[in-house]
Formats: structure tokens, C-alpha cells, sequence
């Protein structure tokens, strides 16, 4: 009934195309059962407890716990803790590993410390990208990089083919399980498990300590616009750092999150998800990524297409939306600037925090400002809408 | 859940229940389930035509649309405004208040191709 929409909605690995195509669904839809989906350590807890299960890019993923909108406001405003075992780990170690991630992404991983996490994109040689990815500096020989799930084989592969350095490339994501706590009492919530100092661990810089007394890699990173935490564990001790958390969080008033609220957290974050605001056919400058583009760090895969586009000006530019008519954008919807098509939505829906109805879309860069009329869409009837400022929710500090 | 002896029920997860010649068509209590937190519906107008098996409208939870197909042929004569600023209500009652459209049935024939209550629960697996 939901799964095929949903995973219009939140994201597989499928060209920005196939999206435009979207059709509707009945209620009936996807009510199958798909065969030989991926599962992560916590399956079976999951479906213990009753979280309704999708397919999300070939994973069997808890979509939802108790509710989108109850989860979305437990992340919001006290803290909630997600399966996020399905994302990938790409090792690269050695003399030379710096110089081989500094070949295939964009940002600048030269200036990391040991123990510090960086936001970067994989860009093919035209410009467009491989995926979005979490680039950690273990030591100076040795780079943890946090890939999307649907994405990891194919990274994996783009990485290796580049490899022309004294390094060594890991596809690791057996080796790990990743939980994220994320949330105003995240934490606390996690402080009540481990004797590493979690205050100390600043805004996107991470620690290898413990929790429960196990290694753990705790990284103070998340996709949700909240503050909070991401660990890393051997996937034989997910199942009880699962429990453990929320009986830690208990009295913060902790719940388990799934998928959906995780894609309206992200969203009112502006946060992209690779197969919708970001794909092979989008560069980081149309993405509104520029700042993860570091020309001047040297040589890098898709530097060049980069440059010749950024000289010749941007043809198209992702923006935010908010509706004014009656309706919510979905992904795919086309989207008018004076009565013609121009551009698309990537991603929309409900924003539960802001009580609207938001989303990101890609319009003629001369268009992509906030405070331009729009129309998004809906159903064959256009129904108007004004371009806006992001993040749609910034949290306070 | 308990799903009314005097409905009838489509594949497509909607019932109707018939007074005379007026259908009141709903959402099933599995649907609202499988959809979740119901947040915007779309509904024809007051004498709008419908026909059995044709989308009439689409019902949005927060994460995806669906449409609705109306199990009946016939004319639209009321519709449930209450939704408009009260979607959750789908969710709460949704063979009760929350009901979508009122349909003057033009073959109330069409009646006999829906399930009933128990053939309902059986084909959800309840």
C-alpha cells in the first residue's frame, strides 16, 4: 500500500529522471512481499517490535515505529534513536590515503585532524555525482568514509578504479552496524552509557571510546538538522547497544525512528538524499554544494567539468519551497515560473515543525532565489507556491 | 479491528455502505494503518460524476499519495469538508466521522462485485 510511494519519496539510487516519471499509487500498492532484501544486524528487533518494514534501495528498513509526526517531534524536542546499519564504510589506509581521497572528492581532506569528520561529494569525471559522502581522518594514514547504502558497491568500485596510490580499499560495511541518536537529550541519553566525555566531542568531530564497555567510534555528526550522535559498532553487539540506548533514553522520553521521519527531519534540514536533490546528472554547484567544492586543493575527479561550468554560469539551481494553495509537493512534480515548465521538485512533503508543507526543487539558476512565485504541479492543476529561504529549520544553539 | 457488517469493500481498501440510494464511502481501518499519519485529503465537489473503479481523489500521508477509487457509479452529493482542516480524522474513525464522499448510486448492482465484511478480513489476512 505505501512501500512504492515511499520509495518515491525517500530516496533510492534512480536517476532525478525516473522521478519525473512518478505515477500514483493505489492504496493497494506495494503490499507484496519483495524477495532477498539486505537486512542489518537489527532486522529481526524491528520486526519484533512491530515497525512497519519497506523496501528502501534493496534494504528491509523500518519505515516507521510509532508514527512519523510523533517520531519527527521526539527527534525535535527530546531524542530519538534510528537504524542506520544499511549505510556502507569505505576503509582506505595506507601512506598514500590521503592523496587518494583528496583524488576523488570534492572537499579539501588536507585539513582534517585525526578525529575529524568532513561532508564531501564522489563526482565522476563530467561533474555529476557518485554519491554524498562522510569523510573521517582516523590517523594521517587512515580514512573512514560513511557511504549511502544503495551506493556502497558502486563507490567501492569508483574508489578502487582511481587507486593509483600506496593504499589499501575496503568495502566495510559487514564490519559495522551505525546507530544514530539524535535529539536535543541525544547526549545525554548516550552519556549514560559510556565513560568517553561526549561534550568534549565537538560539532562534526568524532572519538573511538566505548559504549556499554565496547569499542565504539562516536561520531557527533547526524541528518537531521539536530544535535546528536553516530556510532559505529561490531554488528554482533547492535542488537543490544539498540536496547541499552533506549533504556538509557528512557527518561528523556526517548523513541525508536524509522525511515520517514528520518526523510521530513532531513528535509526541513535541507540535508540532500542522493537520487533526489543529488544524482548523476547534478553537479555540487547546481546542488547549492559549492562549499564542499575546494578548487584550490589541487586535482580531483570532476574538478575540470566543475570549473567549465562554473564559467559559463549555472543553467539550473536547487531551491527551497513553501506552499501557499492548498497541497503537498512530492518528488517528481514539475514546477512553473510564469505559467511553463521549469524546473522540478526533488523532494516535499509535510514539514511537521514548521506546520507547512516544504520541499527542494531545481529551477533556472536566474530563478533560484527566495521570494519567487511559483507553481508546483499537483494532479494536472497548478497550485501556487513561493520559493524560500533554507534550512527551513535551523535549530537553536 | 472491526470492520462493519453492513459495508462492502473494494481490493483497493475502501468501503461503502448503502442507505436507499446514497453510498458513503470511506477508507478502511487497514489503509489508515498502513498509510499512517493522514495529512491532506483531496475530494470531489457536490455533483461531480464518479465511476466504480476510477480514482474520484487521493488521500496523503506524510511520506506518500494515494488515490482513491470510488467502489460505486454515480453522482457525488456530499462530501466530508470536515477533512479539509481535520485530515488526522482519517486516522481516528475512518468508518465512522471521517467518512469522504456521499454517492447517488446509478447501478447499485455494482453492490454485489465488493466484498463483505468477512471476505474483507480474510483478503487482508485478519
Amino acid at each position: 500500500m505505501l512501500d512504492r510511494n515511499f520509495l518515491l519519496c525517500c530516496g533510492t539510487d534512480r536517476p532525478a529522471a525516473a522521478n519525473r516519471r512518478r505515477g500514483y499509487a493505489r492504496l493497494s500498492d506495494g503490499m507484496s512481499e519483495t524477495a532477498e532484501l539486505r537486512k542489518t544486524p537489527l532486522n529481526g528487533v524491528h520486526r519484533a517490535s512491530g515497525a512497519k518494514m519497506v523496501d528502501f534501495g534493496g534494504w528491509d528498513m523500518p519505515v516507521q515505529y510509532s508514527g512519523i509526526l510523533d517520531e519527527h517531534k521526539a527527534v525535535r524536542t527530546a531524542v530519538g534513536l534510528f537504524d542506520v546499519s544499511h549505510m556502507g564504510e569505505i576503509e582506505i589506509r595506507g601512506p598514500q590515503a590521503l592523496d587518494l581521497v583528496q583524488r576523488v572528492s570534492t572537499n579539501n581532506s588536507a585539513k582534517l585532524q585525526s578525529g575529524q569528520a568532513q561532508y564531501s561529494g564522489l563526482l565522476y569525471e563530467h561533474g555529476g555525482f557518485v554519491d554524498d559522502i562522510l569523510v573521517h581522518k582516523v590517523a594521517d594514514d587512515s580514512y573512514f568514509i560513511c557511504v549511502n547504502a544503495s551506493n556502497q558497491d558502486k563507490d567501492f568500485e569508483h574508489i578502487s578504479a582511481q587507486n593509483r596510490f600506496i593504499c589499501t580499499v575496503e568495502n566495510a560495511g559487514p564490519k559495522y552496524a551505525q546507530l544514530a541518536i539524535q535529539g536535543p537529550r541525544a547526549l545525554a541519553t548516550l552519556q549514560n552509557l559510556t565513560r568517553t566525555d561526549l561534550a568534549s566531542i565537538r560539532y562534526y568531530w568524532f572519538e573511538d571510546g566505548e559504549v556499554s564497555g565496547d569499542w565504539a567510534r562516536i561520531a557527533r555528526t547526524g541528518y537531521t538538522g539536530e544535535d546528536g550522535f553516530e556510532i559505529y559498532v561490531a554488528p554482533e553487539l547492535a542488537a543490544a547497544r539498540w536496547g541499552e540506548i533506549l533504556e538509557a533514553g528512557r527518561e528523556f522520553g526517548i523513541k525508536p525512528a524509522g525511515l520517514g521521519a528520518r526523510n521530513t527531519l532531513r528535509l526541513e534540514a535541507k540535508m540532500a538524499l542522493y537520487g533526489h536533490e543529488i544524482d548523476a546528472s547534478i553537479t555540487p554547484l547546481e546542488a547549492d554544494l559549492a562549499w564542499i567544492v575546494k578548487f584550490d586543493k589541487g586535482d580531483f575527479t570532476g574538478k575540470t567539468a566543475l570549473e567549465k561550468q562554473k564559467a559559463a554560469g549555472l543553467k539550473r539551481k536547487l531551491v527551497g519551497f513553501e506552499m501557499r494553495g492548498r497541497g503537498i509537493a512530492r518528488d517528481g512534480y514539475e514546477v512553473r515560473l510564469d505559467g511553463a515548465p521549469a524546473g522540478w521538485v526533488t523532494s516535499g512533503g509535510p514539514a511537521p515543525a514548521l506546520n507547512k508543507n516544504i520541499g527542494l526543487c531545481y529551477l533556472p539558476a536566474g530563478s533560484a532565489q527566495p521570494g519567487v512565485a511559483i507553481e508546483i504541479m499537483i494532479r494536472n492543476q497548478p497550485v501556487e507556491a513561493v520559493t524560500a529561504p533554507t534550512p527551513f529549520y535551523k535549530r537553536a544553539k | 479491528m472491526n470492520y462493519p457488517e453492513n459495508f462492502r469493500y473494494t481490493k483497493e481498501h475502501e468501503w461503502v455502505s448503502v442507505n436507499g440510494d446514497i453510498g458513503t464511502v470511506g477508507i478502511t481501518f487497514h489503509a489508515q494503518s498502513e498509510l499512517g499519519d493522514i495529512v491532506y485529503v483531496d475530494m470531489p465537489t457536490p455533483g461531480a460524476a464518479v465511476t466504480a473503479g476510477e480514482s474520484f481523489g487521493s488521500v496523503e500521508s506524510v511520506k506518500a499519495v494515494s488515490e482513491i477509487y470510488s467502489p460505486v457509479t454515480g453522482e457525488v452529493v456530499e462530501a466530508n469538508d470536515t477533512l479539509k482542516d481535520a485530515p488526522e480524522k482519517l486516522n481516528d474513525d475512518p468508518h465512522g466521522e471521517a467518512w469522504l464522499v456521499k454517492i447517488r448510486l446509478s447501478d447499485k448492482s455494482q453492490l454485489d462485485g465488493l466484498m463483505d465484511a468477512s471476505e474483507y478480513q480474510s483478503y487482508i489476512g485478519e
